[in-house]
């Protein structure tokens, strides 16, 4: 019999500021992951801080190995762990950041390379932005996180998927917005498309995890869920209240969709270097936007 | 206050006076207004406020408005009163004690219970409003603000009441920095000396009310917000942590006041989130 991975999307409502509280909360679902036979338990963004921290940032940015970080990363011995936190760095840059813990231990942290700073978005106003993609290597295969933004740029989850990642781990605070006659948000179909192509187009799990609550009268519309690399959505999580969701997925899903469509298999990254080549050498202005 | 502290608080008065009056005449006359109105209470910041705009805009454009309740201390009227008669400014005297005595005589009965001090002072502070706003109608002059900053960031003042203004020339002056430019100005001694006090009922001064004084809030305001001290900073500079801690308490919890209503964002294009102008775009 196949072995499943389970994994737990904690689909929750940060308290603003209050990362003492965010922390307790973290450490509490995680428990219930654990006791429920979790492999991976994976919050939001910025799920210990609050979306809009504004002048915040600076009362609640942590560095990784604050004590306030290591009590997360120390629960990861018993369930693997992804969580979100306003990161503050050695030479005190604040970076949107998302840990991947386990066995006691930071394996990995990702810094959120897309700021949206347009619209109802600061981010570039507050935080500095990182510069990389790189999966961590999981009891259960390869795993990539973005950080909601990030997901919405195709270089993102290309670089993952291209270095092996077989889980594209999105934790997200993306706000319900454009209601109309449609059944969801407009925000979210956006979401529910794009995370449907990335898990057919890599032929990878899509977790994503999208916190709920409201930040002045901004609410985030949840929905967490895992799309299977059919395009499939295997885990769906309410909309709009806390839940902690369950996904039991096949990991050799993936191994078929890589036979069946192997569209990674086809992948030419010379020509994507050669072309990005010529491109950064350019003249400025020429070939680029 | 300490003499480091004290030193940063020093302002320039000839330059905060040339930006807030150039701030008065501008706004005032981008809005298309000539005139400004505002209240007289007696105190320090009403009174700075009047000679802000009499200098930026000359007593003829600047109106006065005293809106004693029968409880005001004669002191306070008089004070006023020697603001109206140096600047020479037009005034008129409203009292407010016939509505608001109306009101509670009717919300009183129908609650079954007296109204507390807090609510019968709010209540006078929006009825100053309503009727500085229906002046504003009548005059063509824009309701001037008198919230200095110490009392924006503790939350010190009356929510769509003394806090509601057209332009607030005194918002991001301390306490103490308007003594320093009320005194350069040339308010009266009487007002520049006396305790400050929202001069609800008999005998109220603010400090015995807020419980500290406004040179301590200043101090320590000015450290928490201006320099991004954090509260444990202020605690190992030998602030004390439960004076500290009731401070950033008060000015986090009052950020309500110091925000318009919120929005339940639904659509793409929410006013005040991603409709994005400043008020002068539409001047």
């Amino acid at each position: 019999m196949t072995q499943h991975i389970r994994v737990a999307l904690g689909q929750l409502r940060p308290a603003l500021g209050d990362v003492a509280a965010n922390v307790e909360k973290h450490l509490s679902w995680l428990e219930q992951a654990r006791s429920g036979g979790a492999d991976v338990v994976v919050f939001p963004e910025l799920g210990l801080t609050g979306y809009q921290v504004q002048d915040l940032t600076l009362e609640v940015a942590r560095p990784l190995d604050h004590p306030d970080i290591l009590r997360l990363v120390q629960a990861s011995r018993a369930v693997d762990v992804v969580f979100s936190f306003v990161e503050e760095s050695p030479a005190h840059l604040y970076y949107v950041a998302s840990v991947y813990a386990a066995g006691g231990e930071v394996q990995a942290v990702h810094r959120k390379v897309y700021l949206p700073t347009y619209g109802m978005f600061d981010e570039g106003r507050y935080f500095a932005a990182g510069r990389d993609f790189q999966p961590v290597t999981a009891k259960y295969g390869r795993a990539g996180m973005m950080i909601c933004e990030d997901a919405w740029h195709v270089s993102s989850p290309y670089l993952l998927a291209m270095q092996g990642a077989t889980w594209l781990l999105v934790p997200a605070a993306s706000p319900a917005r454009t209601v109309t006659e449609q059944e969801a948000f407009g925000s979210q179909a956006f979401w529910r498309q794009l995370l449907q192509v990335y898990a057919q187009l890599f032929g990878a799990y899509v977790v994503f995890v999208n916190r709920v609550g409201f930040e002045d009268g901004i609410s985030f519309f949840g929905s967490s869920g895992v799309v299977a690399p059919t395009g499939e959505w295997v885990a769906e999580a309410p909309a709009l209240t806390e839940a902690l969701a369950w996904a039991d997925v096949d990991p050799a899903a993936v191994r078929r969709a890589r036979f069946t469509t192997p569209l990674l298999r086809d992948e030419k990254v010379d020509v994507l270097v050669r072309g990005l080549t010529r491109l950064m050498a350019g003249p400025a202005g020429e070939g680029r936007l | 206050m300490r003499p480091d502290i004290q030193r940063k608080l020093h302002v320039n008065t000839d330059l905060a006076t040339a930006v807030l009056t150039a701030f008065i005449r501008e706004e005032v006359e981008k809005a298309g207004f000539h005139r400004v109105i505002l209240g007289l209470s007696g105190g320090i910041d009403s009174a700075l406020a009047a000679y802000l705009a009499v200098r930026a805009l000359g007593p003829q454009a600047v109106i006065t408005v005293l809106l004693p309740y029968r409880t005001s201390s004669p002191a306070s009227v008089r004070d006023a009163q020697a603001v109206v008669d140096d600047l020479g400014v037009t005034s008129l005297t409203v009292p407010i004690t016939g509505p608001v005595d109306a009101y509670f005589a009717t919300i009183d009965e129908l609650l079954g219970s007296a109204a507390p001090p807090l609510r019968r002072g709010n209540r006078m502070a929006r009825e100053r409003m309503c009727t500085l706003y229906d002046l504003s109608a009548h005059f063509e002059a824009l309701v001037l603000g008198t919230s200095n900053k110490t009392e924006l960031l503790l939350g010190y003042g009356t929510q769509f009441g003394d806090m509601a203004s057209a332009l607030n020339p005194l918002g991001d002056l301390y306490k103490c920095q308007v003594r320093q430019l009320a005194a350069a100005l040339g308010v009266p001694r009487s007002i520049l000396e006396k305790p400050p006090s929202a001069d609800l009922w008999a005998d109220q001064t603010d400090e015995r009310e807020l419980g500290f004084t406004y040179d301590d809030a200043d101090e320590v305001l000015y450290q928490l917000i201006d320099l991004r001290l954090s509260p444990a900073d202020l605690v190992a500079r030998g602030y004390d942590a439960a004076f500290v801690q009731r401070l950033v308490q008060r000015v986090a919890r009052n950020q309500y006041k110091r925000k318009p209503p919120i929005i339940a964002k639904l659509s793409g294009r929410t006013i005040g989130v991603d409709f994005r102008y400043l008020r002068d775009w539409g001047l």
